[in-house]
C-alpha cells in the first residue's frame, strides 16, 4: 500500500481532477485517471514532508473565505498604488518570526502570503524559522509582522495544532 | 440565458480583464526586479479569478448542468502562481547576493 501509494488521498484527488479536465468517464478516461493518479505521487514522493493532521477542518474553510476576502481588497489597494504616484511606495524586505514548527504549515502561510498582493514570500528558513518576505509597500513593517501573524498564522496553528 | 446572467458575466470579464490590465500596467511602471513581481500574482489571482468565475456561470447557464473544468483551472492557478512567485525571488535574492 504504502510503497506504491505513498499518498492515498493525493492519488484520489489528481485522478479526479484529470477525470475533470478531460470531461469524459469512459473506460479510456479512467485508466488513464489511474495511472495518473499513481504515477504523479510516485515521482515527487522525494519531495514531500509530513503532513500533519489536521484538527479543525471547519476552521481550515473558514480561513478560506478570510484569505478570499483580503485577496480581493488587497487586490485594490494595491491596483491604486500600482497607478498612483510610484515615489509614495515603501517596498521593503521584511523578516517574520515563526511559531510554526511544521515545514508544510510554513509552505502554506507561505503561499497566503504570495496570493495576497502587495506581499511575496522569498524565503522560508526552517532552522531559524524565520520567514522573509518582500512588501510592495510597508511604511511600518512591524504592522505588517503583527498582521501576518495574527490574521494567517494564529489560524494555521489552530487548524493543524503545530 | 437570461439577461441577468449575461449582465453578471459581462461584469465580471470586464473586471476581470481590468485587473490583469493593472497587473500588467505594475509590470511596466514599478521600478526593479522585487516590485515588479507583485503585478503579475494580482493579475493571476484576481484578474483570472473574475474570468474563471464568468466562465463557470456561462457554461453552467447554456449547457444547464454545473461544470466543473473552470474550478479546476483557477485550481492550478491558485497553487502554482505562488511557488512561482516564490522562486523566482528566491533566485533575484541569491544573484543579488
Amino acid at each position: 500500500m504504502s510503497r506504491w501509494l505513498p499518498q492515498p488521498v493525493l492519488t484520489f484527488v489528481i485522478a479526479g481532477l484529470w477525470l475533470v479536465v478531460v470531461s469524459s468517464f469512459t473506460l479510456n478516461s479512467l485508466v488513464m485517471a489511474g495511472l495518473v493518479g499513481i504515477a504523479i505521487p510516485l515521482l515527487v514522493r522525494g519531495f514531500w514532508t509530513d503532513r500533519p493532521h489536521l484538527r479543525r477542518p471547519l476552521r481550515a474553510l473558514g480561513l478560506l473565505g478570510r484569505v478570499l476576502v483580503d485577496i480581493l481588497i488587497a487586490n485594490l489597494q494595491v491596483a491604486r498604488r500600482v497607478l498612483g504616484p510610484l515615489s509614495r511606495l515603501r517596498p521593503a524586505f521584511v523578516t517574520i518570526p515563526l511559531d510554526v514548527s511544521s515545514p508544510y504549515v510554513a509552505t502554506i502561510l507561505g503561499s497566503i502570503v504570495s496570493l495576497t498582493p502587495g506581499t511575496v514570500s522569498v524565503e522560508i528558513e526552517m532552522e531559524a524559522r524565520t520567514m522573509l518576505v518582500h512588501a510592495l509597500d510597508a511604511p511600518d513593517p512591524q504592522a505588517l509582522v503583527a498582521t501576518v501573524k495574527t490574521r494567517y498564522e494564529a489560524p494555521l496553528k489552530e487548524i493543524f495544532g503545530c | 440565458m437570461s439577461f441577468l446572467v449575461e449582465a453578471l458575466v459581462s461584469f465580471l470579464l470586464l473586471f476581470g480583464a481590468v485587473f490583469a490590465v493593472v497587473g500588467s500596467i505594475g509590470l511596466v511602471r514599478l521600478p526593479d526586479f522585487f516590485t515588479r513581481l507583485h503585478g503579475p500574482t494580482k493579475a493571476t489571482t484576481l484578474g483570472i479569478g473574475a474570468i474563471v468565475v464568468a466562465l463557470l456561470l456561462h457554461s453552467t447557464a447554456s449547457a444547464g448542468a454545473v461544470s466543473l473544468k473552470e474550478l479546476a483551472i483557477s485550481l492550478f492557478l491558485f497553487i502554482t502562481a505562488p511557488v512561482s512567485a516564490h522562486v523566482l525571488a528566491k533566485a533575484a535574492l541569491k544573484a543579488r547576493r
